[in-house]
């Protein structure tokens, strides 16, 4: 397996920053999955996409928008209509799903090397999210296993509640840089560890 | 303004793009009618009121979607998927909205 590089490399800065003197609120991680993969279905092919995401990964994709689940290996999430994102720790996952999706059903595309992954976990992290986006973080709202896609100053942005108070990001790699140091940022008042 | 996406719930209008007037009829693209023509690229109704307008979630889940607004209030009143066949069981958003 070739070494991965990451983008936050020249501002990865390990440790507590911000005002954490009372405890941190968040902790804020690049978890560096081996693939990410983009499933779509030609409309009327949803149901089928869905069944071959549970047959080559094993996640059972809910119904309705946005609906998802997460193990800590594997995660899955639909972010538009017939359209679904779908993560491992293990590289080749576009591989399997090309091979589970016929093109008659849909499209895949390997979007591995073009996303980067943030993790915010902690108490804070609602809190520091509902200032970069938009969006009802709330539990009601999005419960854990669910996605949405948002953009932050006309940057996309996915992202996925993988526990009640943990987020993981999915951005641009070419921009993950400057969106990870306006989360640093971000975090700075409720105090923050990088790990 | 929020837009109530049937995909995403409800977003702030910044996420959207205006498309334009839902209510024109495009002419037969083989008609050779320039008034018809004309009306269709140029004449708007501009009404002080409820209005039929195209928006995209290009923000969001790009999905575009038919949107009823009223021009004086801003108010949304319907919003539906402009392709309804869009409107699959994974694209209905689930559960309890705020």
């Amino acid at each position: 397996m070739v070494e991965m590089l990451s983008p936050l490399q020249p501002v990865w800065r390990p440790g507590s920053h911000g005002n954490f003197a009372d405890g941190v609120g968040v902790v804020l991680s690049e978890t560096q999955p081996g693939s990410i993969v983009q499933a779509a279905a030609w409309p009327g092919s949803e149901r089928a996409v869905i069944a071959a995401i549970k047959t080559a990964t094993g996640l059972s994709l809910p119904d309705g928008a946005g609906g998802g689940v997460a193990t800590e290996a594997k995660a899955a999430f639909g972010f538009a209509p017939g359209r679904f994102l779908i993560v491992a720790d293990d590289e080749g996952l576009a591989d399997t799903l090309v091979q589970a999706i016929p093109i008659s059903d849909g499209t895949v595309t390997d979007l591995s090397h073009g996303r980067t992954a943030i993790r915010i976990a902690g108490v804070k992290a609602e809190w520091v999210l509902q200032k970069f986006f938009a969006v009802d973080f709330s539990l009601p709202a999005l419960p854990v296993g669910s996605g949405i896609s948002t953009n932050h100053h006309d940057i996309f942005a996915q992202i996925q509640r993988t526990g009640p108070d943990r987020f993981d990001l999915y951005v641009f790699r070419s921009f993950a840089r400057s969106f990870w140091k306006m989360l640093c940022h971000g975090c700075d008042e409720v105090g923050y560890e990088v790990r | 303004m929020l837009i109530p996406c049937p995909y995403c719930g409800p977003r702030d209008v910044s996420e959207f793009t205006y498309q334009g007037d839902a209510g024109r009829v495009r002419p037969d693209p083989a008609s050779t009618d320039q008034a018809a023509w004309n009306a269709y690229v140029y004449d708007r109704t501009n009404p002080a009121g409820d209005h039929h307008e195209y928006w995209q979630h290009s923000g969001g889940c790009r999905s575009h979607l038919k949107v009823t607004r009223n021009t004086l209030s801003h108010r949304i009143l319907d919003v539906a998927f402009a392709r309804p066949s869009t409107a699959h069981a994974s694209s209905r958003r689930q559960g309890p909205r705020p």
